[in-house]
């Protein structure tokens, strides 16, 4: 199992060279959640925030869906325990991604491994599973992408709240749909090959049912398909193992 | 350019929230060894993720936005050029609401 580069384990484990062809490697997926960041921005404006709050909002939290939901239910005075209780539950689909991070993270430590994780998003993620399966585990790659997102990400907030008025998009706008179009594109670097079949539907069709059979609003068909179909997967696994 | 103190805790709490959420599956892992079937669904968590993350999506979005979701996925599949997938995949919404009138 364990792999030649293994034997000095400690040299690229974060590299600024990784960070410079993360963040060019993510330009092409940042374009893609241009337009939720606009989003945010004339939502944060419509509910009265101001462009130095709604920067800060999205240069501290810097997870989306997320912030849509949690601007959804703002009020006066904010609404401080349902803003942060609306995070925790949708953006708890993050813990397992720290997780499946394990060999990149695990050389890592201090700032550069709690720091790395304070970015952590799911197109950065994508990205550096992908880094992974190649065989190279240079956590600066993953930053690098998540930094050009981060800083598109203010700047699309920022852009959206300043031209609030001038942009009038409805909500159902077929732009909106590139932030899903990125998430898509993702899915064909992580494809390994039939054996994903599987747990992939699985994963879709439990999401499905807790979506829309039982009527569960996030974070729980992420966490139920996910969780799910892995689950799955692991025990086909670990059958054929024996 | 104001910045009240009420906004102020409510950002706070919220990256604060958002930061137990990336760095806590980590933290605790780290310190617990998994059993080898937990290890075995590592390897399965990323792409099952995913998916179980669009499929709501693309349900709620309806037959059109399956057709956006299948040529964004096929255009990155052929040419693996992101940026393409995504357009291909906003056109594609973007027409098939203008045949579904």
């Amino acid at each position: 199992m364990e792999q030649p580069q293994d034997r000095d384990r400690r040299s690229g484990s974060f590299t600024a060279a990784g960070m410079r062809r993360g963040a060019r490697a993510a330009l092409g997926l940042t374009l893609g959640l241009i337009p939720f960041g606009l989003v945010i921005g004339m939502t944060a404006d419509a509910r009265g925030l101001s462009l130095l709050e709604t920067l800060l909002m999205s240069a501290l939290v810097f997870a989306g869906s997320s912030q849509v939901v949690a601007l959804g239910l703002w009020q006066e005075p904010a609404p401080i325990l349902a803003a942060a209780l609306t995070c925790l539950v949708i953006n708890l689909r993050l813990a397992p991604m720290g997780v499946a991070l394990g060999p990149v993270l695990d050389r890592l430590h201090g700032f550069r491994l709690w720091g790395s994780l304070a970015l952590l998003v799911d197109n950065a993620f994508a990205m550096m599973v992908t880094e992974m399966r190649a065989g190279r585990r240079d956590a600066g790659f993953m930053v690098g992408a998540a930094l050009a997102m981060w800083v598109n990400w203010v700047l699309a907030s920022g852009l959206g709240h300043v031209f609030a008025s001038t942009i009038r998009l409805p909500p159902g706008h077929p732009v909106f749909f590139a932030a899903s179009a990125a998430l898509m594109s993702v899915l064909v670097p992580i494809w390994r090959g039939r054996s994903d079949l599987l747990p992939w539907i699985l994963a879709g069709l439990l999401a499905l049912l807790a979506h829309g059979g039982l009527g569960l609003g996030a974070p729980w068909p992420v966490l139920i398909g996910a969780l799910g179909g892995a689950a799955a997967g692991a025990a086909r696994d670990l059958r054929a193992a024996r | 350019m104001s910045l009240r103190l009420d906004v102020l805790a409510a950002i706070l709490a919220m990256a604060v929230a958002t930061y137990l959420c990336r760095a806590g599956g980590y933290a605790v892992l780290r310190v617990v060894r998994p059993p080898p079937f937990v290890q075995a669904m590592l390897a399965h968590l990323p792409g099952a993720i995913f998916v179980a993350f669009l499929a709501p999506v693309l349900a709620d979005g309806g037959w059109p936005a399956w057709g956006a979701g299948a040529a964004a996925l096929l255009v990155q599949a052929r040419f693996r050029i992101t940026v393409l997938a995504i357009l291909a995949g906003v056109a594609t919404l973007w027409l098939l609401r203008l045949a579904a009138g």
